[in-house]
Order: C-alpha cells, then sequence, then structure tokens
C-alpha cells in the first residue's frame, strides 16, 4: 500500500516538470554534448581562429557530411535496421559518376541521375534481402559492405585502369546540376558583409580583398535540409510513426496493420540516397572520385545516431539527436587541429564520447521512463 | 590400400613430367607478386598495368596476390601459400618485416626465386635470401627532398600524413627533417585522415592555426589533393613552399603553375616490370644483376612534367 491518497492527481496523466521533459527527449544528450564541446574549444582554441567565419565553415562542412550519413542511418536504425554498406556505398556512387563523366563522357546531370538511380536501386534490393531472407541487416548489408567495394574497383580498373579519376572540376562548374551539390549559395550576402567590415577580407595571395567566406557550401544546405525533412517526417506524419512501430515491436506493428516491410525497404533506400547525396558532393566539389572513398563512414554515421540519443535496438530515436551528435564530431574532430593537440587523440576521445552517450542515454532514459528494465 | 598407392604413383609421376615441363619450355612461367597493402589502395594499380606489359612482352603469367584489408599477418599466409603453390618465382613487399620475415625466408629456403620490391629495405631483403631489391629507400628520398627544399631556402616545415601509422611514409617525413638539417621530426607530422573533405578541412584548419608554417610536404594524391584544395582556400597556392611524393591529374596543373614545387616519383614502372622482367631472365637463363636497384627517388618537376603527365595513373 502506498501513500497515494484519494485527490492524487491520476498517475497516467502525471504533470513532468519542464527539466524532467527536457531529459526524456532522446536528443538531450547530444545538445548538452554540442554546448559542453563547444564551450571547451572556446576556452582553448578561439584565439586560433576557430570561430571566425572560415574556421566555423570549416567545422561545420565536416559536421555536415557527417549529419547528410547520420540522417539515413538514424531514421533506418529507428526503424530496426543497420546499412553497414553506406561507405562502400559512397565509394560506389561517386565512382558511377566518375566513370560516366570521365570514361563515357557523358555530361555530369546524367552521371549524377544515373548514380541516384543505381544507388536507390541497390538500397532497395538490400532491403528487400534483408525482408526475404529475414537475415539481421547487419549480417546482409555487411555482405553489401565487401560486394560494392569490390564492385567499385573492379568496375573503375577495368573501365579507366585508374582507381582514382579526377580532373572533373571544369565540367562540374559547367554544368547546370552539379552545383547543387558542389556550390556555395548566398555569395552576395558574404560580399556585403565583407563589405560593412562584418567578415575578415583575404590580406594576401591570390583572393586578396575577398571574404574569407565566400558563400554557404552546398554541403551544409543539404544537411540542414535533411534534418528537418527527416525530424518532420519522423514526428509530424503518420509515416514517422510507422518508422517508429517497425521498429519498437514490428510483429505488433505488423499486427496494427503498418506496412513494416514496405516501411524497411523504403528506409533502406533512404540511407542509400543520403550516401549518393554525401558522394556526389564531394565528388562535385572535388572534382575527383576514388574506389577507396567513404572508408569506415559507416561506423561514423552510427556514432552520430548512438551519441544522437537513438537506441541500438531500434524504435527510439531522434533526427535531430543525430544531427546533433554530427555537430559534436565535426567540432571535436576540427578543434583537435585548431587548438594543436595531438590529432591521433581524436580517435580515443571520439570512443570516449561514444561510451559515455551511451552510458548517460541508458542511465537517464532508465531513470526518467521509469521502466525497471 | 593398393589403389591408394597407385593413386601416389600415378600423382607423383605427373608432377614429375610437369616439372620437367616446365624446364623445357623456355616461356610461360608463372610469378607471384604479393604486395601489403589492401584492395582500396590505388597506387598499386599502376603496378597491375605494368606487369600486363611484362606478361604480354614475355609471354609469362603473374598472379597479384594481396591481403585485402591490408593486414600484414594475413599476407604471411599469402606468402606461405605461394611458396607452397608450384610458381617459377615470387615477387614481394617487404611491408611489415618482422610478419614477413619467417615466411619469404621459408619461400627462398624451398628453392624458390624471390626478388623484394617496394617497402624494407635492402638489408632486410638480403638477410631473407632474396636475389635483390627493387625500391625506393623512403628515409633517403625524403632527405633528397629535404635537402632540395634547403637550397631553395626553406629552414622548417610540417609533414601532411594521409595514412598515419604506415611506416615508409614516416620515414619520408623524417628524412626531409634531417634533409634540411632539422635535430628530429618531433611534431611535425600531422594526420590528415583518408576522407578527403575531412583531410582539406584538417588541412585548412592547421594553416589557419599556424599562419608561419614555411613549407609543407605531402605524402601522395590522397593528402596532396586536398592539401591543394586548403592552398587555393586559403588563396596560399603558391605562397608556401609545397613539396610532396606522387602525382595526380590536379597536382600536376599546381606543379604547372608553380604551386607545387616539385614531387618525387618512385618510379613503380620499375617495381612492377622490371621485378617480373628480372626474375623471368633469371629463371630462363641465370642471369642476375648482381646489385640492388634503386627505383626512386625521381624528381617531377615544371620542367620534366610533359611526357609524364599522359602516363600519370596508368604506368607512373
Amino acid at each position: 500500500m502506498t501513500d497515494h491518497t484519494a485527490d492524487a492527481p491520476d498517475e497516467r496523466v502525471k504533470d513532468l516538470s519542464l527539466s524532467q521533459r527536457f531529459l526524456m527527449r532522446p536528443e538531450m544528450g547530444s545538445f548538452c554534448g554540442v554546448i559542453l564541446v563547444l564551450i571547451f574549444f572556446l576556452l582553448i582554441a578561439s584565439d586560433n581562429g576557430m570561430f571566425n567565419p572560415d574556421g566555423i565553415r570549416n567545422w561545420s562542412v565536416v559536421s555536415a557530411q557527417f549529419a547528410i550519413i547520420a540522417v539515413g542511418a538514424c531514421l533506418l536504425m529507428i526503424a530496426g535496421e543497420f546499412d553497414l554498406s553506406v561507405g562502400s556505398m559512397i565509394g560506389f556512387a561517386g565512382m558511377v559518376l566518375a566513370i560516366s563523366n570521365v570514361h563515357y563522357g557523358l555530361p555530369m546531370w546524367m552521371g549524377i541521375l544515373a548514380a541516384f538511380v543505381l544507388s536507390v536501386a541497390l538500397g532497395a534490393f538490400n532491403g528487400f534481402l534483408v525482408i526475404k531472407t529475414k537475415l539481421p541487416s547487419f549480417i546482409v548489408t555487411l555482405a553489401f559492405l565487401y560486394i560494392l567495394r569490390g564492385l567499385t574497383i573492379y568496375m573503375s580498373v577495368t573501365t579507366t585502369s585508374k582507381t582514382i579519376l579526377s580532373g572533373m572540376k571544369p565540367a562540374a562548374e559547367a554544368d547546370w546540376l552539379a552545383p547543387i551539390f558542389g556550390g556555395e549559395a548566398f555569395k552576395f550576402v558574404f560580399t556585403w558583409m565583407a563589405e560593412q567590415g562584418w567578415i575578415a577580407t583575404f590580406t594576401r595571395g591570390t583572393f586578396e580583398g575577398q571574404p574569407v567566406v565566400s558563400g554557404v557550401p552546398a554541403l551544409i544546405l543539404w544537411a540542414i535540409g535533411l534534418v528537418i525533412f527527416g525530424q518532420f517526417l519522423l514526428t509530424r506524419t503518420r509515416f514517422g510513426n510507422w518508422i517508429f512501430a517497425s521498429g519498437g515491436d514490428a510483429h505488433a506493428a505488423e499486427y496494427a496493420g503498418i506496412p513494416v516491410k514496405r516501411v524497411k525497404v523504403l528506409m533502406f533506400m533512404f540511407t542509400a540516397f543520403c550516401a549518393c547525396i554525401f558522394a556526389m558532393c564531394q565528388v562535385t566539389e572535388f572534382g575527383s572520385a576514388g574506389a577507396d572513398r567513404g572508408l569506415l563512414k559507416e561506423f561514423e554515421a552510427i556514432i552520430c545516431v548512438v551519441i544522437g540519443g537513438a537506441l541500438l535496438t531500434g524504435g527510439y530515436g531522434s533526427v535531430i539527436g543525430a544531427g546533433l551528435g554530427a555537430i559534436m564530431f565535426g567540432v571535436v574532430q576540427q578543434g583537435l587541429f585548431f587548438s594543436g593537440a595531438e590529432s591521433s587523440l581524436f580517435r580515443v576521445f571520439l570512443g570516449s564520447l561514444l561510451l559515455i552517450a551511451v552510458i548517460t542515454n541508458t542511465y537517464i532514459r532508465r531513470r526518467i521512463i521509469g521502466a525497471g528494465d | 590400400m593398393k589403389t591408394l598407392f597407385k593413386a601416389v604413383a600415378i600423382a607423383a609421376v605427373s608432377t614429375l613430367g610437369l616439372g620437367a615441363g616446365t624446364v623445357a619450355k623456355a616461356e610461360g612461367e608463372k610469378l607471384v607478386y604479393i604486395y601489403h597493402s589492401g584492395d582500396e589502395d590505388f597506387w598499386w594499380n599502376t603496378i597491375k598495368n605494368t606487369l600486363d606489359q611484362a606478361e604480354s612482352e614475355l609471354g609469362i603469367t603473374v598472379d597479384v596476390r594481396n591481403p585485402p584489408n591490408g593486414d600484414s599477418a594475413q599476407m604471411a599466409r599469402i606468402v606461405e601459400q605461394a611458396a607452397a603453390a608450384d610458381y617459377d618465382g615470387m615477387i614481394v613487399t617487404i611491408g611489415d618485416y618482422d610478419a614477413l620475415r619467417d615466411a619469404i625466408t621459408g619461400a627462398v629456403d624451398s628453392g624458390m626465386p624471390v626478388i623484394t620490391v617496394n617497402s624494407g629495405t635492402q638489408e632486410q631483403s638480403e638477410s631473407m635470401g632474396a636475389l635483390m631489391h627493387i625500391g625506393q629507400p623512403e628515409f633517403d628520398a625524403g632527405k633528397l627532398g629535404g635537402e632540395r627544399a634547403k637550397a631553395d631556402g626553406v629552414s622548417d616545415f610540417v609533414c601532411f600524413n594521409h595514412q598515419m601509422g604506415n611506416i615508409p611514409l614516416t620515414d619520408r617525413c623524417a628524412g626531409f627533417a634531417e634533409g634540411l638539417g632539422l635535430p628530429e621530426l618531433g611534431d611535425r607530422m600531422v594526420d590528415l585522415g583518408g576522407d578527403p573533405v575531412e583531410a582539406k578541412n584538417r588541412a585548412f584548419a592547421y594553416l589557419k592555426a599556424n599562419p608561419d608554417v614555411e613549407a609543407i610536404l605531402t605524402l601522395g594524391p590522397n593528402g596532396g589533393d586536398p592539401t591543394l584544395q586548403a592552398l587555393e582556400e586559403l588563396g596560399l597556392a603558391g605562397a608556401i613552399y609545397w613539396a610532396s611524393f606522387e602525382l595526380s591529374d590536379d597536382m600536376i596543373g599546381a606543379l604547372k603553375d608553380g604551386s607545387l614545387k616539385w614531387s618525387i616519383d618512385q618510379q613503380q614502372f620499375f617495381q612492377g616490370y622490371l621485378a617480373a622482367n628480372l626474375l623471368t631472365n633469371y629463371i630462363r637463363y641465370g642471369v642476375r644483376v648482381p646489385h640492388h636497384i634503386n627505383s626512386g627517388p625521381g624528381f617531377l618537376t615544371k620542367d620534366n612534367i610533359e611526357q609524364v603527365e599522359s602516363l600519370i595513373g596508368t604506368f607512373r
């Protein structure tokens, strides 16, 4: 017998304090993490230009790259599956574009479309295999990690006898579609800000007099767009509920009439789509593709998602959290560079971050949700 | 039991017969080329192209083997397998001397002619009983580079490493430091990582935080291309003394416009084609070059780039 009295409010509609509600959110951990990491580097690295306009652009681009693949990995993980072929998919998609452009002389836009069609089709195939064979996605996509990487190398060697194709920058700049991935936006804003003296200009070299940041790289806009899209899809649509349900308890979801298989296959396709965006941005910005691109990116995507508060078992997580995880990832990686710390410590830092994130997430969820498990 | 003996006898006879066949025939030797890098490493593709050339010119076959993930213990297993197989000769890199010493020595002891190439030193090659070593002594190559930079007025530098943990790459940096007359490499080596966007931004961050950097050494296109991008974004291309190892298409452009001062080429053609050629001739006629061959360093500059340009990525 507890000390509940008759006029106590119904436990099921118990009021939660603001702080409790905040702590319950999956992205809570990563949000605090980002703040802490930013304060840390503000203290130790700000005099090295890390928080100047070009410094901010610098770590934002790295964060954006992580965010793009993290959004796909996050939705897929909430739907209860993994994709370990993300990194190989990045190499594959980039090589499809490069071979079609360099070897077959097709215009960039055709190569980009071909890369998207092939990647998304392979994503669908991945999902289809997972559904049909009922094998863990870990195994199926692990197989594709090797299949795609090997295929990419084979493809590039047999057509061009090279495994790094470069020199596509002029073609990318002249194309109508490629600048969407490799260009910069809002250039006029930055020119104007430089004229007002708000941001610095180059004082030496070939760009003397031009603003140090000339625009917002497309990579960043893609990342922001994908995070907003992902979060909206997940929290504001019926499909979002289906994703949660599919990852939470697939059987229960199926009994409730949710097309679990379709949801999962679509999420595999979306993950491949994100990997392809990553590749397109990289190839069009650098003008080169390599068969070794995207190595280990699948794990970095998963790290962002986990730091962002998602559960490895599915059914719980947040796209914004994954985005924040990506920011933390990028800030730490670049911050160590600006601060001049030994760069190999980055991996130590990252691993520790991952461990702390998972431990705090699990601890707080148990405390707040109150489940005894 | 009787049938078993019979089978063994037949097998033995046919093996002997085959053996006699290969000795009698002056063509069709089967060589194996084993290297240490993973499948993703683009550099070896050039080696494969030069081996194709050797195959068609000499009428031999060369099987190329490597550990798909670059694991040197697995490479040792491959060397052992190849020694047990019916190859006529072996070309092998000394990617990791300690891990490979027993396997390569074992192959030599089993009677297989072996030429070592690329990584490793001439002393290591001799200690394992190989015929010769064809490679670029990385420390010496870096040192020559450092001496050249010193002559150009450079006194300090930073080394952008795209593959930390790869010992020959570290040797290049250390050699460069010695060539410049610095007491030690110290913290001049910076980890760029393999991803181009990250590498570019790391190079950018480093140069931003250290505006007094006088010279940069990159160790291959994986670090060179992103460094070029960072230099261009900072408006410093041409303002900082930049030297490198190896070349990519973009780096050729930089070499031409002067933002890349020079690049060291280890002429891997010799490590592929020449190794196969010398080994074949040793097997066929017993002739051998009685000393080691340094395939590099060769300096690539604005002046000699014309011919190299068309061959980058295929034969150079």
